[in-house]
């Protein structure tokens, strides 16, 4: 009787010893085979094209040596580098100011402002610049405001503020997230005035964050095309001069060296702030106590200006985008119409809009549920050199910029030898390379997550033999849903949204409405470029707030734990 | 639970393979998007078995695809591409010389003159200016009437013209001056212009929608966009240099080792046909089957009479020069004109 119950038990033991195994190796594995796929073999295949490929396309090192030595590159490359920095210089003080603003002071409608200023995500970057141009256009309505025309250097670097402010600003509003209220009393009760206490407690603990915006903004601006292509005029920049390579001339052994180069930066910055970071990281000890700012009228009033007209800059090259989408032919009648928004008499019709909600809907489940399972399995489980590897390679999507992604992808995915060769063109590789680009993110986000979730968890699923699947759906992932939503949204907007990657990628079946925006710029058709802008930022809004709301709702019913009184 | 995937495997085949059974034709184009409709339509209505579908870009975006895709060519058909293009895919032995039935009805100037040729064409499409006149008017710009006339320097930064790189517009502009003025003239007369230009764009109708909107007051662009930007109550003069006008052929032509060649043939027919030539005059004022155009109310009634004599062989012949040397001398040497 006995031995067999011991039997049985051993027998089932064994069962859940191999589907555990299954699920952590077979899961691993699987993820090591997908990375490969999805971010190794692009990028390796652009290192061959550019370096070994055809001469008859721009590529191999001769072709090289002669691109990167011409004065027309030299041109490129400074411009590029020179409206980067200029941008930088713009948005990482005031992305600064703005942080600092909600984080160190009381400013009131803090979570107004700060929803507002991440209206930029929530649209592809062509449309500050195509804002800009009704705004400061020949025919634009402020015309008056700034000398010679908005085409050029100036229209470059004001559409690029816009579009990469939201992404400097996050950076900074986790470096000053934390602070030691202890330091700042010290600092007070030897008489430091609020300067010489900014200057050598919050600027020290913050400029690593100083530096990481300005690299994220350098790098976004030195690899976007979006901005320039509207109002670049005739400044043009090595992004779109690897765009015009690649789809304008079918340069692609070109399109691979520019692509490369523009991997520096990125690869650059990448490792400089991964070295400060570790410098950096023991910064705030465990005794510290969060700091938590007093009211004082004079500073708050002082930031309360500046984050108000930020916030009606932003406001006022949206609603003008908006507006001018509306409107029935600029400028001669301003008469409202939705006439810009009759799709359907393009060839193609809305299809371009279902594309883009089915990649969307695509990305944000598969993708979630991938990452999300992903980080689990490298999070909760012993360490190996293959999830070492593993993690190494979720990193490297973050170093690579999308435009460099896409090259791959086409030069990868569109060799003749290649078994996957079906998929080019397809809107499953248009998915793959979404989740693949916006992959790093994601997976810091799920794996912030779990971190909080105690080890003891699982300990207690392996004694109670609970399969580690079944202890996965049951416990993790309804204790992680809300970090789970902030994926599905992050993916979602994400996909609305690109056009870096994409761009290289889509077929006439597949063709998405982030670059139909670009097309029918392209066409002279803006104002229906700011009717599709727009309706991508309504659906990415209408989406988010959807996402926010059943992320609220559910906080409440099933996560009322959180609140409850730990220890 | 196979016994149902069986018969949803079933209903799925069921519901695709009728579907599947049309001949699907990709077709390469770059002519006007609004255009594609009904030419579209007409021609599945003739052929209800065949079903098209569009690659569209610009004219130079098209040819270097087709060019990229020599080995491996996804198009079967090109319908509506510049005439020196396809002479130039003709000497790169890519296209699949037809005759089509109406043949001995296209004008002989507006085909390949093989037999059996390798293009035929649809119609003309020639360089125009559009004027803003509103615009004008404030800004205190003389009408332009003759191509000379636009170096003059008080219209700098007023001009906009298409890229010759990728617009087939462009290109019909450069290859008429580099004609008209001669070689060394006609580089003489760009780099005058050159000074001009306030935005090359990348398509060769955008000039006229931005001049129709008051971006630029001028655009160097052709009759098609501003003719329906007239219509639609856009504040344009349609100027026609006096020099005259270069002008190209759209035409239609088959790819060689296409599958479909069958349904790729009946294409070429119906592009050349009477039917198709009445779905063109809508848009263009000079067909390849002369007589049935009209006369549109915003061009002169000598119209065809101002195109240039246009050398094709020459112009194709000479483009990757042409383009090299107009990439070299203002394709991102310059600083933005604007600053």
């Amino acid at each position: 009787m006995t031995i067999r119950a011991t039997v049985r038990a051993a027998d089932h033991k064994g069962r859940a010893d191999l589907a555990d195994r299954l699920f952590v190796n077979g899961g691993q594995w699987s993820m090591l085979i997908l990375l490969v796929l999805a971010v190794m073999l692009p990028l390796l295949a652009m290192l061959w094209r550019g370096l070994v490929g055809d001469p008859a396309q721009g590529g191999g090192l001769a072709a090289a040596t002669e691109l990167f030595g011409s004065a027309n590159f030299r041109w490129l490359l400074g411009n590029s580098v020179t409206s980067a920095l200029c941008v930088a210089l713009i948005v990482v003080p005031l992305a600064y100011g703005f942080a600092y603003a909600l984080q160190r002071t009381c400013v009131p409608g803090k979570g107004m402002w700060r929803g507002i200023s991440l209206l930029p995500l929530l649209a592809p970057s062509m449309l500050p610049g195509i804002a800009l141009i009704y705004l400061f256009g020949n025919q634009g309505v402020l015309r008056e405001w700034i000398p010679g025309n908005i085409y050029g250097f100036w229209g470059i670097v004001l559409g690029q503020a816009i579009y990469t402010f939201p992404h400097a600003l996050m950076v900074l509003l986790s470096a000053l997230a934390l602070a030691d209220a202890r330091l700042f009393d010290a600092a007070s009760s030897m008489g430091a005035s609020p300067w010489r206490a900014f200057r050598s407690i919050t600027w020290p603990g913050s400029r690593q964050g100083v530096f990481a915006a300005a690299c994220l903004v350098f790098t976004l601006c030195i690899t976007d095309f979006g901005v320039p292509v509207v109002v670049g005029g005739d400044y043009q920049t090595l992004a779109l001069e690897a765009y015009k390579a690649v789809l304008g001339q079918q340069q692609f052994g070109r399109g691979a060296l520019i692509g490369l180069f523009l991997l520096v930066p990125a690869l650059l910055s990448f490792a400089v702030d991964l070295w400060l970071r570790r410098r950096q990281r023991d910064a705030l000890s465990g005794r510290a106590q969060p700091y938590h700012a007093t009211p004082q009228r004079g500073r708050d009033a002082s930031f309360l200006l500046l984050v108000v007209t930020i916030c009606a800059v932003l406001l006022g090259v949206f609603g003008m985008a908006v507006y001018s989408s509306l409107v029935k032919f600029w400028p001669y009648d301003l008469s409202l119409s939705l006439h810009n928004y009759a799709f359907s008499e393009l060839p193609g019709g809305w299809l371009a809009y279902r594309n883009s909600l089915a990649l969307a809907c695509a990305c944000a489940l598969f993708g979630s549920v991938l990452i999300f399972t992903g980080s689990y399995l490298l999070e909760k489980t012993r360490q190996t050199p293959l999830t070492q590897v593993l993690r190494l390679l979720c990193f490297i999507p973050m170093a690579v910029p999308g435009l460099v992604l896409g090259l791959g992808y086409v030069f990868f995915f569109n060799l003749p030898a290649n078994p996957l060769h079906g998929l080019y063109g397809s809107l499953t590789l248009l998915v793959i390379c979404t989740v693949a680009h916006f992959l790093t993110t994601a997976q810091m986000t799920a794996a912030a997550a779990l971190r909080q979730l105690d080890g003891e968890f699982e300990a207690a699923a392996l004694s109670l033999k609970v399969p580690l699947l079944r202890h996965f759906l049951r416990v993790t992932l309804p204790i992680c849903l809300p970090a789970l939503l902030d994926i599905v949204r992050y993916l979602f907007v994400s996909a609305m949204t690109t056009v870096s990657a994409v761009i290289f990628l889509y077929s006439p079946d597949t063709v998405l409405a982030s670059v139909a925006v670009l097309n029918m710029d392209d066409a002279g058709n803006v104002g229906g470029a700011a009717a599709m802008s727009t309706l991508i930022l309504l659906t990415s809004a209408g989406v988010s707030l959807l996402l926010a709301g059943a992320s609220r709702g559910l906080l409440r019913r099933s996560q009322a734990w959180r609140g409850a009184p730990a220890h | 639970m196979f016994k149902r995937i069986a018969f949803a495997a079933g209903l799925f085949a069921a519901g695709v393979l009728p579907a599947q059974a049309a001949t699907e034709l990709t077709v390469y184009t770059a002519l006007e998007v609004e255009q594609l409709k009904p030419y579209q339509q007409a021609f599945e209505k003739q052929n209800p078995d065949i079903r098209i579908k569009w690659v569209r870009d610009s004219t130079g975006i098209v040819t270097a695809k087709l060019l990229a895709e020599k080995d491996r060519p996804q198009a079967d058909v090109v319908w509506g591409l510049a005439g020196s293009s396809l002479a130039v895919l003709k000497q790169q032995g890519m296209l699949e010389p037809y005759a089509p039935s109406s043949l001995d009805r296209i004008g002989a100037h507006y085909r390949d003159s093989a037999n059996p040729p390798a293009w035929v064409g649809m119609d003309v499409w020639a360089a125009s200016i559009c004027f803003n006149t509103i615009e004008a008017e404030k800004q205190g710009l003389p009408k332009p009437t003759k191509w000379e006339d636009l170096a003059d320097p008080i219209y700098r930064g007023k001009i906009v013209m298409p890229n010759p790189a990728s617009s087939g517009t462009g290109y019909l502009d450069v290859s008429a001056w580099l004609q008209t003025f001669g070689e060394e003239g006609g580089w003489a007369y760009m780099d005058k212009l050159h000074q001009n230009i306030g935005q090359y764009t990348h398509s060769g109708s955008k000039p006229c929608k931005q001049a129709a909107a008051g971006e630029f007051p001028i655009g160097i662009s052709f009759e098609y966009p501003a003719i329906q930007l007239k219509r639609k109550g856009a504040p344009l003069d349609i100027v026609l240099p006096k020099e005259g006008l270069g002008w190209e052929i759209e035409a239609t032509a088959l790819i060689k080792g296409s599958p479909h060649l069958d349904a790729a043939k009946k294409l070429a027919d119906f592009s050349a046909s009477r039917e198709a030539m009445d779905l063109y005059k809508a848009n263009f004022a000079v067909l390849a089957q002369p007589g049935i155009a009209e006369r549109f109310q915003e061009l002169p009634a000598d119209y065809e009479q101002r195109l240039i004599k246009n050398d094709f062989d020459w112009a194709s012949e000479n483009r990757d020069r042409i383009l090299a040397e107009w990439r070299k001398r203002y394709d991102g040497k310059s600083e933005a004109v604007s600053r």
